[in-house]
């Protein structure tokens, strides 16, 4: 007979899991169809659901919390989280800026950044 | 089993956990991939050109029926694991051959997802926003394909021979790969159908 090895998993945290997900699921689509938020709230809260429900995969599907030492596979997964988290925010930001950048004709730039920032300008 | 020693069944062991986690270092350069596939269609998803936005495109009732679909193929091929672990053939074939089925289905309603769009004339020409759209769920449909021969080839195997130690590091990896691919459309789901359609 074959033990249970530690990190892989028994019938009950697949169901666990299912379950979560599937509850996870059908929670986000209802906030998006019936609109119980809007605007950045509601972003917020689907992101926050779904951050959620990566989680209960990583854990009851991918086993990862029940890893012996050394955790290398966690050690991998926290690398490429932060290479991800530097991709996508570094794109959103640098591209927020371009487009701050170019939203006015080139000659207005300077009234419109002054506009925006609020500054008070001393030359002119 | 028992003509192999306990040493040297130690060393398989050592090897294989060696191999399943070359194939998540894998996993997780793939998810670099995605990850920029997902910037770029972020930062393009307003750029439409004059054509259709998100919410004009998607039916989040379409959407929510593939994202069960994948969910429960994940689960299945959970199950599938477990059957391979307990050298159960006929479990194994059993749901390993439900999570290809739900696979196909999947991949069959985002295939169709795509041709009515691009038949109503909003392909990955019309604007940013589709390129992005279409490159960024095209490669998710890819991998699942991928995923799905991969498992198809396990089946036949598995249908003809025993399960070997070999056998089980190869059904790992293959749950460990289509795991994955349920957590990446958790995202598309999120990102590009209920927050595109929402807001």
């Amino acid at each position: 007979m074959n033990q249970p090895e530690a990190g892989k998993g028994t019938l009950k945290t697949y169901v666990t899991g299912y379950v979560l997900s599937l509850g996870l699921t059908l929670v986000a689509y209802l906030f998006a169809v019936k609109q119980f938020t809007s605007g950045w709230t509601l972003i917020y809260s689907l992101a926050t659901l779904a951050i959620a429900q990566l989680f209960v995969q990583l854990i009851f599907f991918l086993h990862l919390g029940s890893e012996s030492k050394p955790r290398w596979n966690l050690t991998a997964l926290l690398f490429a989280i932060m290479v991800v988290v530097i991709v996508v925010f570094g794109s959103l930001w640098i591209m927020k800026n371009l487009s701050y950048n170019h939203s006015v004709p080139a000659d207005q730039t300077d009234q419109q950044i002054i506009h925006d920032e609020g500054l008070q300008p001393s030359k002119y | 089993m028992s003509h192999i020693s306990t040493a040297r069944q130690a060393e398989l062991h050592a090897a294989d956990a060696k191999t399943v986690f070359g194939f998540w270092v894998y996993l997780m350069t793939d998810c670099v991939l995605f990850a920029s596939l997902f910037a770029t269609f972020v930062v393009l998803r307003n750029n439409t050109f004059g054509g259709p936005a998100g919410n004009e495109l998607f039916s989040l009732s379409f959407v929510l029926t593939e994202t069960l679909v994948l969910l429960t193929s994940s689960f299945t091929a959970g199950l599938g694991m477990l059957a391979a672990r307990r050298h159960d053939r006929r479990q194994v074939l059993l749901w390993f051959g439900i999570t290809m089925l739900l696979g196909l289905f999947f991949l069959t309603m985002e295939v169709t997802e795509f041709h009515k769009l691009a038949v109503e004339g909003n392909s990955w020409r019309r604007s940013g926003f589709l390129s992005a759209f279409f490159t960024l769920v095209g490669t998710h449909g890819l991998h699942i394909t991928c995923g799905l021969i991969w498992m198809i080839t396990m089946l036949i195997k598995t249908s003809r021979h025993q399960i070997t130690s070999r056998t089980i590091k190869q059904f790992t990896m293959l749950s460990l790969f289509w795991h994955f691919l349920d957590i990446i459309w958790i995202f598309i789901f999120t990102i590009v159908y209920l927050i595109g359609v929402a807001t």
